[in-house]
C-alpha cells in the first residue's frame, strides 16, 4: 500500500493547499469548416465545436469525482478566426456569435480563437479581424481574443502594434459599463505559443492535429507551504521547487491522460504553469515573498522569479510525456492577492513588472491602467513587452485594462478568476507618439538567424 | 481491479472505521488494507478498497462516504489509487 504520510500530503494539498488542474482545454482545428458563405462557415464551426466537445465538461467532472481532484476550468481552443474569416469575408463579429453560441452549448467558460496571426504583416481577412475584437468582445460572454503581432523569427510589426493600441482602448470603452472586462479578454502576443491552454491567450495553432487535449496545471499554494518548511540556502529552495513542481505536474499528466482515452482525442501537453487565483494561498507573490522578500516587487523580485520560474520547469520537465504552452509561473496581478496588495501599497510597479516579465512566462498581465492613457502609450508598452519576447525568444504579452473614466489608485473588479485590483500608474509625462506612428516592422533580431 | 483510497480525518471517536466499514459492505466494497493513526486527538486513517464489484457507481459511493463525514464531523474523501501512483512513484 501507498505510504500514509504520501496519502497523507496529497489530501493536505488539495484541501488546504488549493492544488488543483487549473484547466482542461479541448483544441480544435476549425480549418474544414471554411467555407465562401460566412453564415455557412458559422453553422459548421458549431456543429463541429458541439461534435467534438459535447462531452467535455461531463467527461471533466467524472474526472474530478473518481480522483478527488478539483478541476476548475473546461474550454475549447480553436483555429485563429481570421483564417474563416479571409475565406468568407463578411463580419467577423458573426463567428464570434457562433463561437459563444457553441461554448454556451458544451458548457464550457472559455472558448478562446478569436484571433489574428500578424507578426511579419497582415494578410486577407486580419485587418477586418482585428478591427472587429472591440465589438466581438463586448457582444459575446465567454469568447476570448488574442493577436500574435511578433516573434524572435520575424521582428515585430509595429503596424499591428498601433492598431492594437486603439483596439484595446476601444475595447474596454465598449465595456466600460462592466469594469471594462472586454480588454481583460484581450492578449497581445510576441511568440505566441501553439498549444496553450491558458485563457484569454488560447488558441489551435494551424500546426496541431485536428483535435487534442491540453492540461494547464497550477499550485503556487502548495509550493508556498512547502518553502514554508524549508530554512536553507536558495539552493535548497530550487529543489524544493522542482520537488513539488514534479508532484503538480504528474498529476496534470494523469489528468490529461485520462481525459484524452474518455474522450477518444490524443493527449497534446501539460502546461507547467503556476497560475495563481485571487483565493488566499494562491499566489505566486507570496511564493517570492516565501523566498525572503518583505514584498513582492522589492528589489529582488526579479533574481526570486528567476529562480521560481526555472525550478518550476527542471521539475516538470521529466514528469511528464510532453510539455508545452507557456509553462513557468504566472503574474496577473489582479488574479493574485499578494500582488494586488504589493500593488495597492506601492511596493509593485508596472516599470518593475516589465523587467519581471523577461524571465518568467508571460508578460504585463491582467494591469489596470488610468482610463486617460492615450493608445499610443498602451501601445509602446505592447512595443515594449514583444522587444522582451523577441530579443529573449521567449514568450511575453501585453493584457492591460484601460479603466475608462477612473485613475490611478481607484479599482477595478472583474469578479471570479479575473479577480480585481488597483488602477496602477503609467507615465504619460512624455509621449512615444512618434516613435509608435512610424509604423513598418522591427526588424528580427541577430538571434533570428540560427540556421 | 479498481482500487480507490478511503481518507478520514478528524476528531478521534467511538465507530468511525465500523461505520465506514459498514458503509463498503453495504455496496460490495472490499477493504483490502486498512492503517489508522492518532496524532493528538485527530483520527487518520487510510483505507485500500476494490470498487471493481461494487453495487454502486463510484460518484454515488464517494457521495454516500461524504454524507457519513459531514454527519460526524469528519473530512472523508473517496479517491482513485492512480493519482497517489502518479505523485509519489516514478
Amino acid at each position: 500500500m501507498i505510504n500514509l504520510s504520501d496519502i497523507m500530503e496529497t489530501v493536505t494539498m488539495i484541501s488546504h493547499e488549493n492544488l488543483d488542474i487549473r484547466t482542461i482545454t479541448m483544441g480544435i482545428s476549425l480549418l474544414d469548416c471554411a467555407d465562401s458563405d460566412i453564415d455557412k462557415s458559422c453553422e459548421k464551426i458549431y456543429n463541429k465545436i458541439t461534435r467534438l466537445a459535447g462531452n467535455l465538461v461531463k467527461v471533466g467532472e467524472d474526472i474530478e469525482t473518481e480522483y478527488g481532484i478539483p478541476i476548475i476550468n473546461k474550454r475549447i481552443s480553436v483555429t485563429p478566426v481570421s483564417m474563416l474569416a479571409a475565406v468568407s469575408g463578411g463580419d467577423p463579429v458573426k463567428y464570434a456569435r457562433a463561437l459563444q453560441r457553441a461554448a454556451d452549448k458544451t458548457g464550457v467558460n472559455f472558448i478562446g480563437g478569436y484571433s489574428a496571426l500578424v507578426h511579419k504583416g497582415f494578410s486577407a481577412g486580419d485587418k477586418e479581424l482585428i478591427e472587429s475584437i472591440p465589438r466581438a468582445l463586448a457582444e459575446t460572454e465567454n469568447v476570448c481574443s488574442s493577436v500574435n503581432i511578433g516573434s524572435t523569427k520575424s521582428g515585430i510589426n509595429m503596424d499591428a502594434v498601433r492598431l492594437l493600441g486603439e483596439v484595446v482602448k476601444k475595447t474596454a470603452e465598449l465595456t466600460a459599463d462592466r469594469d471594462c472586462i472586454g480588454a481583460a479578454k484581450l492578449v497581445v502576443f510576441c511568440n505566441a505559443p501553439e498549444d496553450n491552454p491558458f485563457m484569454a491567450g488560447a488558441f489551435h495553432g494551424v500546426g496541431e492535429a485536428d483535435c487534442v487535449i491540453n492540461v494547464g496545471v497550477s499550485g503556487p499554494g502548495v509550493v508556498a507551504s512547502a518553502l514554508k518548511k524549508c530554512k536553507g540556502d536558495l539552493g535548497e529552495v530550487a529543489e524544493v521547487i522542482k520537488r513539488t513542481a514534479f508532484k503538480i505536474t504528474r498529476m496534470g499528466q494523469l489528468v490529461g491522460t485520462e481525459a484524452s482515452k474518455r474522450l477518444g482525442v490524443p493527449f497534446g501537453i501539460v502546461d507547467l504553469s503556476l497560475a495563481p487565483t485571487p483565493a488566499v494561498g494562491d499566489s505566486v507573490a507570496h511564493i517570492l515573498e516565501e523566498m525572503g522578500l518583505e514584498v513582492c516587487g522589492t528589489h529582488g523580485t526579479t533574481a526570486a522569479l528567476a529562480l521560481l520560474n526555472d525550478a518550476v520547469k527542471k521539475g516538470g520537465v521529466m514528469a511528464s510525456s510532453s510539455v508545452g504552452g507557456l509553462s513557468g509561473a504566472f503574474i496577473p496581478v489582479s488574479e493574485d492577492a499578494g500582488m494586488i496588495a504589493a500593488a495597492r501599497s506601492g511596493d509593485l510597479k508596472i516599470e518593475k513588472l516589465e523587467a519581471m516579465t523577461a524571465v518568467c512566462s508571460v508578460g504585463l498581465d491582467m494591469i489596470a491602467i488610468p482610463g486617460e492613457t492615450p493608445a499610443e502609450v498602451i501601445s509602446a508598452i505592447i512595443a515594449d513587452e514583444a522587444a522582451i519576447g523577441m530579443v529573449n525568444s521567449k514568450t511575453t504579452a501585453v493584457r492591460v485594462i484601460p479603466a475608462i473614466g477612473k485613475k490611478a489608485g481607484e479599482e477595478l473588479n472583474f469578479g471570479g478568476l479575473l479577480g480585481e485590483g488597483p488602477i496602477m500608474p503609467v507615465n504619460l509625462n512624455s509621449s512615444p507618439k512618434k516613435f509608435i506612428d512610424r509604423g513598418g516592422r522591427i526588424p528580427a533580431p541577430m538571434q533570428s538567424l540560427k540556421n | 481491479m479498481k482500487k480507490t483510497v478511503i481518507t478520514i480525518i478528524g476528531k478521534d471517536n467511538y465507530g468511525i472505521i465500523a461505520a465506514a466499514s459498514a458503509i463498503c459492505a453495504e455496496n460490495k466494497v472490499n477493504i483490502m488494507d486498512i492503517t489508522q493513526s492518532v496524532l493528538g486527538d485527530m483520527f487518520v486513517m487510510v483505507m485500500l478498497a476494490d470498487i471493481s464489484a461494487a453495487t454502486c457507481p463510484f460518484g454515488e459511493f464517494s457521495d454516500k462516504m461524504s454524507a457519513f463525514g459531514k454527519e460526524r464531523g469528519l473530512d472523508v474523501r473517496v479517491m482513485h489509487e492512480d493519482i497517489f501512483n502518479a505523485m509519489h512513484r516514478i
